[in-house]
């Protein structure tokens, strides 16, 4: 069973209802007791920084999460802004993040003063890996993907990235360190390609 | 460098799905959880849904219908119509929208909308500004479905949006609604070149070529309704949508 961690911020249905269509057991919950049985977890989010974090402070649940993934090991992959809450701090606000990776989010910038280049980044875009990992079998460079964000991780250590976006320069769109994942597209709304990406999770990590 | 997203507008009344001209004269085209399922098959980069009756009747989102619709969306979804209130934006990203198209209220209520673009963020609200062109000279931008005018141009209009906290402008020009016969493209060119936010070009699209050409002229996306749901002169129904290949020779 995976659990999609609700603490209210984030498309919740959206996730599960990809995971129906690919027939992959998944609840939703704010219980710590679920997370404690649950196979792997899914970290959802969309919206402010600050705010994901207060909600997850709020339920008091940054504490038991963070035992179970640093020292349960439980796989667990974060979404969009659920990416960026795995890393040390944001640009875009003043909370401390999870702190389970090496990665600090920014917020985009228009180096070249191109006109088309818009923040939000919003819309379809590939995706390359850098290796081979698990979360990313059978994806081939250049699969697309559904963005819409402003800000984006940037990881200590470069092999964090698994997969980079191209946006102005290169970006870490998939992000892993050792049982964390983290994806800054939207899985559940990326047709097969995110079909793909949430088996994976499912059945290799 | 980002595809351009090319997006299907629904047009919602009760349970069924329609095509207007000139925000007027809905035409039946079908149940929208099969058409839905028709564009999932055909990988559309996403999906505006509008209830095109909530302001009009003041009644709130049809949760439920909504709701059901979204759980066929393997693709971002978008829906507007009738949303007045923060609950309403929380309890439609709770069943699974990704964003929220605000019309009427944000000419009524700009501090509601503001609100409701601090608690879902800029990139989840959508504004549609839809526009006739006036008698004389320049556009002005409508509200409730078309039926009231706000007397504000949609450039000065859209660059207060921006500064409300909106991340996209829905930019759709009822004048060309429904006649397929392209984009009001002076005013995509207009709107885009004043604001830094998405432009999404809507009314009028009758051929990929007047993609191609919403796009040369500043939009970041392109939408329609009639262009992917009607076929030939008499407007038969029939659910289409350009392929991967065609969609790329857009840029």
């Amino acid at each position: 069973m995976i659990v999609i961690v609700d603490y209210g911020v984030g498309n919740l249905a959206s996730i599960q209802n990809m995971f129906k269509k690919i027939g992959v057991a998944s609840m939703i919950s704010d219980q710590v007791a679920d997370f404690e049985v649950a196979a792997k977890l899914i970290l959802p989010g969309v919206g402010a920084f600050d705010r994901a974090m207060e909600c997850l402070a709020d339920k008091e649940l940054i504490e038991p999460l963070t035992h179970l993934v640093m020292q349960g090991k439980k796989p667990v992959l974060g979404v969009c802004l659920g990416m960026q809450l795995l890393g040390i701090s944001s640009e875009e606000g003043k909370c401390a993040g999870l702190g389970w990776m090496g990665a600090r989010t920014v917020r985009f910038v228009n180096e070249n003063a191109d006109p088309s280049f818009k923040i939000p980044h919003m819309g379809w875009n590939i995706i390359k890996p850098t290796g081979n990992d698990v979360l990313l079998s059978g994806i081939e460079s250049g699969s697309r993907f559904y963005f819409v964000h402003s800000y984006h991780m940037v990881c200590d250590v470069p092999q964090t990235a698994i997969a980079l976006t191209p946006y102005g320069s290169d970006f870490a769109s998939v992000v892993r360190h050792g049982n964390v994942w983290g994806a800054q597209f939207h899985p559940e709304k990326s047709h097969k390609f995110g079909m793909q990406l949430l088996r994976n999770f499912a059945e290799h990590c | 460098m980002l595809r351009p997203r090319v997006i299907p507008v629904l047009l919602l009344k009760g349970r069924g799905l329609y095509k207007t001209t000139q925000f007027d004269q809905p035409k039946y085209v079908g149940d929208p959880i099969n058409t839905v399922r028709i564009f999932n098959e055909k990988e559309v980069d996403e999906i505006c849904l509008l209830d095109i009756a909530a302001s009009r009747e003041k009644r709130p989102p049809n949760l439920e219908i909504i709701k059901e619709i979204a759980s066929e969306c393997f693709m971002p979804l978008s829906y507007g119509g009738g949303v007045r209130t923060v609950d309403q934006v929380r309890s439609l990203l709770n069943v699974g929208v990704e964003k929220i198209v605000i019309n009427s209220l944000a000419f009524q209520e700009p501090e509601t909308l503001q609100k409701i673009a601090s608690f879902a963020g800029s990139s989840s609200v959508v504004v549609s500004v839809d526009v006739k062109k006036r008698m004389f000279r320049g556009y002005e931008a409508f509200i409730l479905s078309g039926s009231v005018g706000t007397k504000l141009d949609p450039v000065s209009y859209a660059q207060e949006l921006k500064r409300l906290g909106v991340g996209e402008i829905l930019l759709n020009s009822i004048d060309q609604d429904g006649a397929m016969k392209g984009y009001d493209f002076a005013l995509i060119e207009a709107v885009s070149a004043a604001v830094d936010i998405p432009v999404i070009a809507c009314g009028g699209a009758g051929a990929l070529a007047n993609f191609k050409e919403a796009l040369k002229c500043g939009a970041s996306a392109v939408a329609a309704g009639s262009y992917f749901v009607f076929q030939g002169k008499h407007k038969a129904v029939l659910i289409s949508y350009p392929t991967p290949a065609e969609i790329d020779q857009l840029i």
